[in-house]
């Protein structure tokens, strides 16, 4: 049993290195909860996924479906129950811990008090941000140079936040932090940027600015990107490939070209087909937008 | 006693006791770590100074490896939080109680006078005698604080600047975003109660040289002294930026033991001084909340844990 599984993690190593760029590999990802109560959930019930260099993938669901759970486990926030595997950049990095994952993983996440410390300032918080994964030392956190640096990735956003670099986060805006949280994330150009609904408490009009934002910083920077949203618009317009998870698995997996003509009337019959049953969550369809 | 004495004297305790507010400083509002350990391990660093140097040990070295030895102590309660997730405040409690035993184990007896010997004080004396320099006991502590004092939040105000400092600010801000940016959170909780217990015991080691006696009691309310130093300066000075801080910290710490020398001076009993500081702690922390009730903000309920 054991040397067949592991001789299957070598194929797959193998297959890794010749088909080239599969950057995320996800083999048989479950996650129980609170396991042997009565409140036990499977909250993931075997996911398989193969993440492209450069892909920017929409991750969409109702609640439960997984989306979070997913993004926890690829950032290690907690491991995967046993037999499953996650694998970047052909490194089985499943059983380290959630600060070691962070030298592959960056991830924005919902709330942006989380993303950002709110007593530091914005040069101190870019300054954390930009050793991601890396040994901190005992070298002055902010220099001139850095300085300059976070004046120039600060400057793209375009919100006037380059000229605020003493200013603490905790005086700035929701949107503002979040967009600092974006540059944040992708300032140590991270292997796969995980976006964890990250405009969804933020108002329509900052929402889309951020959108807009976290889209051109993808484009930019060459990254592969994930991002979970509640939005059918959102999970539609932005990125090249589209994922439905439902009750702990993918139940819709489409690429580019399917995507392009995809309409969100489209999404529900193909999550029907493929889920063997109704479409019937509201907060998703009343959450699309005209 | 004048006037000048008195200041004089509070100056010096602020500056000794100002290494306690630092350290009470890091714990609590840099790591929002509520570390009460302080209660033993100021007396540990008198402990350890005082039986070195009655065994013939330069008592700088003794000071020194006071230091070390608060250090351990707080790389203790830090342990017991992160890798056996003890809550904060019951481990700081647990190492306080145990270190009551080790102090006495150390000691071997409940206090050491250290009159007779040789301390940092003394030496710096015979240093200043030799360059034609004579001063009075209470201006040549003076003078010794002022230049350890500064020594040391120098190089606090560079450590807190650097990538590992900066790690261990932003710990006590937003635990969760130090670990997703790849920092271990137990690791900076480490370094900075060891360093602030450290810096405790370095205190209580400069006092019991100073005073010429060591004393198994001697750092009983201790944390509360730190918390109040913390306050005061803080309220006063209104410090912003990492340096000014640490200065506000110490500021604080002179300020509080001037309001306890003058109260001391004006008749009152020195037996009620533990409980004054209390009343004093009392009334900062009430104040903002009964303020906030008076204009009828939504407070969230107490904290137990």
């Amino acid at each position: 049993m054991d040397t067949t599984s592991s001789e299957m993690v070598k194929q797959q190593l193998a297959m890794n290195t010749t088909s080239n760029s599969s950057l995320l590999q996800l083999r048989d990802i479950r996650k129980i909860f609170a396991r042997a109560t009565v409140d036990e959930v499977t909250a993931l019930a075997g996911i398989d996924l193969d993440v492209y260099d450069q892909d920017f993938v929409t991750i969409i669901g109702s609640n439960g479906a997984g989306k979070t759970t997913l993004l926890n486990i690829i950032a290690g926030v907690f491991p995967p129950e046993r037999g499953g595997k996650i694998l970047i950049q052909g490194k089985d990095i499943t059983n380290l811990s959630e600060h070691k994952h962070a030298r592959y993983t960056a991830r924005v996440y919902q709330d942006p008090h989380i993303g950002t410390a709110a007593k530091m300032t914005i040069e101190e918080n870019l300054s954390l941000a930009l050793l991601r994964g890396q040994s901190r030392g005992l070298r002055g956190a902010v220099s001139k140079q850095r300085r300059e640096l976070f004046r120039q990735n600060l400057a793209l956003l375009g919100i006037g936040l380059e000229d605020r670099l003493s200013t603490p986060v905790g005086t700035l805006s929701g949107g503002q932090r979040q967009a600092l949280a974006l540059v944040m994330a992708t300032i140590s150009k991270p292997a796969i940027l995980l976006l964890d609904e990250h405009v969804a408490t933020l108002d329509p009009k900052t929402a889309e600015t951020v959108l807009q934002l976290s889209d051109m910083i993808v484009r930019r920077e060459k990254m592969t990107a994930i991002m979970v949203t509640h939005n059918m618009e959102i999970a539609l317009r932005y990125g090249n490939r589209l994922i439905m998870m439902h009750r702990g698995k993918i139940v819709v997996d489409m690429g580019e070209a399917d995507k392009k003509t995809l309409t969100i009337g489209d999404l529900v019959t193909a999550f029907e087909r493929a889920a063997g049953e109704e479409f019937k969550d509201d907060t998703i369809l009343l959450s699309r937008r005209e | 006693m004048d006037v000048g004495d008195l200041f004089s004297v509070a100056l010096y305790e602020g500056l000794v006791y100002g290494f306690v507010a630092v350290g009470v400083y890091l714990t609590f509002r840099v790591l929002a770590f509520p570390d009460l350990s302080v209660d033993g391990s100021f007396p540990l660093g008198g402990a350890i100074a005082a039986i070195m140097i009655v065994d013939g040990f330069n008592p700088w070295l003794a000071t020194i490896a006071a230091f070390g030895a608060g250090a351990c102590a707080g790389l203790g309660t830090a342990l017991l939080n992160t890798k056996l997730r003890i809550n904060a405040l019951l481990a700081g409690i647990l190492m306080m109680v145990g270190l009551y035993s080790i102090n006495l184990m150390i000691m071997g007896r409940p206090n050491i006078p250290l009159l007779r010997e040789v301390t940092v004080f003394d030496q710096v004396s015979e240093w200043l005698n030799g360059i034609g320099v004579t001063l009075s006991s209470v201006h040549l502590s003076i003078v010794v604080m002022v230049v350890l004092v500064f020594a040391v939040l120098a190089i606090l105000n560079w450590f807190l600047r650097t990538e590992i400092g900066l790690a261990l600010r932003a710990t006590g801000d937003n635990e969760q975003m130090v670990r997703g940016l790849g920092t271990s959170t137990d690791m900076t909780t480490i370094l900075g109660v060891s360093l602030s217990n450290g810096l405790v015991a370095l205190s209580g080691a400069l006092v019991a040289q100073n005073q010429g006696l060591t004393d198994i009691g001697m750092g009983i309310g201790m944390i509360i002294m730190g918390l109040a130093s913390v306050i005061v300066g803080e309220g006063l000075f209104r410090p912003r930026g990492v340096a000014f801080t640490l200065l506000a910290v110490v500021g604080g710490a002179f300020a509080y033991r001037l309001i306890l020398g003058t109260a001391l001076r004006l008749g009152m009993d020195p037996n009620n001084l533990k409980l004054i500081t209390a009343l004093l702690v009392i009334a900062a922390l009430s104040i903002p909340y009964i303020r906030k009730k008076m204009r009828h903000e939504w407070i969230p309920p107490a904290a137990r844990w």
